[in-house]
């Protein structure tokens, strides 16, 4: 099966320090891959290099065979790819609802005089969708909330439906359960398994939480150093010497 | 309990009937204040007018977009001059005014580029810098700016019979409105999301399909087209425009005007302009106190009301919409 995504010999270096390094993988439609490592492993700066935040020092990218060196962001989740953040990255100012609309800002007729005029229609059709992912998250509750005002869970979920507004065909989650309860951990592996199930998304995974890694993906990558050091399915990934080592110390 | 019957009525403009009731009183009050106020409040009412629209720009690209930026002066400069010429070469006041915009709004997308690669304080003394040359060029230049006896501007001619402050009024509140209820749209739609979501965050704006470029650029054209109304309504009331009227002072109180007023909101920036046009004219005999009137007020409202005039209004709302219960 040919790849949706595929990285090439990927390095990034950052004055001395090297954050990936020769880094190779291809995701294939349909799957769900994940991405493991210890701390400053660069698994966010692999996420980076995708979506464009940061130039790669050498290496290819490719999405549905046309390569990904040239775009901006905008353009990158405009091919297809969205992405979470680690660290939360919301429009705290805006409702929870108009976090979601900022998702399906790409795909909205633009027309500078209909918004002057205040002629609404795209406006009302894109909020069906967005609805469509409140319902599917359970974000009735806080819709017209202040995003920043949000609990952390929600947060997290609200930005999950925000790239989802996007309709990706690859979605890129940096630790998606990392924060939450256990309860919350386990209604978000919900979500991630229905996001493939349901809307036939291709995800990208980075995760610490071994157990709901495994749980989700089919296969798994493991860095330490910028280095990839295993491939394989969960199982032999987590057995794989180097990988204990990466993870125990030496 | 406000419930909303469909996604096209919660988008309505004014959908409440308390807020159609007051809107309605507003511009009541607004049509019968010549009739009733004296001659030189009426003035002052046209002033301030004319100053909101300005400041409503701005808040666009300061408040909203989180640009923070000092070449108002410029803008104000470039659209006074522009309108000044138009209307020697006989242009009617409505082209004259729109030629005007246009033009600030090109400068705009100009002075913009450098907000694509710098952020904060680096940009704000960039646009600076804009608004100094601007002010340069006009005091250097003696064909843009009429040399040393300025431009001479026609007064615009009075309709209906209205006497000529009175006409001026009409026309300019006119304009404040129309200028106000594009900003409400603009904010409101897909682009005002952008612009806030460039403010909130950059980075979490373009990963959702934000063009950077695009909308910074366009948030410069549109609050520099505001701005470039400014000046050349203020150029026509004032009939006669020299370089010396634009200068960085401009731009410090109209951005004092935004701070004031409240950061992205369209009513804060009217009160803002209310706030800068009155402390002149409270402080007629003292001058050289107004700045430091201005500095005083700023630090109180970051200190105690960050969303500034209109955020106090909004605590005063709750307190009544809440009372008798706190
Ligand atoms: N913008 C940057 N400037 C300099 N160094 C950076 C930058 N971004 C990442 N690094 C470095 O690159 C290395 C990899 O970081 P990265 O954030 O990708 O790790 P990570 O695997 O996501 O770690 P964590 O599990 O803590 O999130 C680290 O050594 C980090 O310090
Ligand atoms: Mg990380």
């Amino acid at each position: 099966m040919e790849a949706l995504l595929e990285v090439r010999e990927l390095s990034l270096r950052f004055g001395g320090i090297t954050a990936l390094s020769q880094i190779g993988l291809a995701v294939a439609e349909g799957e769900t891959l994940a991405v493991i490592g210890p701390n400053g492993s660069g698994k966010t700066s692999l996420f980076n290099c995708i979506t464009s935040i940061y130039r790669p020092t050498s290496g290819a990218i490719s999405f549905r065979g046309e390569p990904l060196t040239r775009h901006s962001p905008d353009e990158v989740t405009r091919l297809g790819i969205a992405r979470t953040f680690q660290n939360l990255r919301l429009f705290h100012n805006m409702s929870v609802l108009d976090n979601l609309m900022v998702g399906r800002h790409l795909h909205f007729r633009k027309n500078l005089l209909a918004a002057v005029l205040r002629l609404r229609g795209e406006e009302t059709r894109h909020r069906r969708r967005c609805e469509e992912i409140v319902e599917f998250l359970n974000l009735e509750p806080v819709r017209k909330t202040r995003a920043g005002d949000c609990p952390y869970g929600v947060q997290k979920r609200v930005e999950l439906g925000r790239a989802l507004a996007t309709e990706p065909r690859l979605l890129l989650l940096d630790e998606p359960v990392s924060g939450l309860t256990q309860e919350e951990k386990e209604e978000f592996a919900y979500w991630i398994h229905e996001i493939r199930g349901r809307f036939g998304i291709t995800i990208l995974l980075v995760e610490h939480d071994l157990r709901v890694a495994s749980r989700l993906a089919g296969r798994m990558v493991a860095l330490d150093h910028g280095v990839k050091i295993a491939e394989g399915t969960p199982a032999a990934v987590q057995r794989h010497p180097d990988v204990i080592k990466a993870y125990l110390g030496e | 309990m406000d419930l909303v019957e469909s996604y096209a009525e919660d988008l309505r403009f004014a959908r409440r009937p308390a807020a159609r009731v007051l809107l309605g009183l507003l511009l009541a009050a607004l049509a019968v204040f010549p009739w009733v106020a004296a001659e030189h409040l009426v003035f002052l009412a046209t002033l301030i007018a004319l100053y909101s629209i300005g400041v409503i720009g701005q808040n666009l690209l300061i408040g909203y977009t989180g640009q923070i930026s000092f070449g108002q002066a410029g803008f104000l400069a470039i659209g006074a001059f522009a309108f000044g010429h138009l209307r020697i070469w006989g242009a009617p006041f409505a082209l004259a005014l729109l030629g005007a915009g246009a033009l600030a709004a090109v400068a705009g997308v100009f002075v913009g580029f450098p907000s694509l690669r710098l952020k904060g304080p680096y940009l704000s003394i960039a646009t600076l810098g804009f608004g100094v040359a601007v002010y340069q060029v006009f005091v250097n230049w003696e064909v843009l700016s009429g040399g040393r006896s300025g431009l001479a501007i026609a007064s615009l001619q009075p309709m209906f019979g209205l006497s000529g402050t009175r006409w001026t009024y009409y026309v300019y509140v006119l304009l404040l409105t129309g200028f106000t209820l594009a900003a409400y749209n603009i904010v409101s739609s897909f682009i005002g999301r952008a612009f806030v979501a460039i403010r909130d965050s950059d980075i979490a704006a373009e990963v959702n399909g934000v063009s950077l470029t695009r909308y910074k650029l366009l948030a410069f054209a549109i609050s520099s087209f505001y701005t470039g109304v400014h000046g050349a309504l203020y150029a026509q009331i004032l009939g006669h425009i020299e370089p010396q009227i634009f200068n960085v002072l401009e731009s410090i109180t109209l951005f004092v005007a935004v701070i004031i007023g409240g950061v992205a909101s369209i009513e804060g920036s009217i009160l803002g302009a209310v706030f800068v046009t009155l402390v002149p004219k409270v402080f007629a005999n003292f001058r050289e106190m107004v700045p430091v009137v201005y500095g005083v007020t700023i630090l109180l409202v970051l200190i105690f009301e960050p969303l500034g005039l209109f955020g106090r209004w909004l605590k005063t709302r709750l307190y009544f919409q809440l009372w008798p219960f706190r």
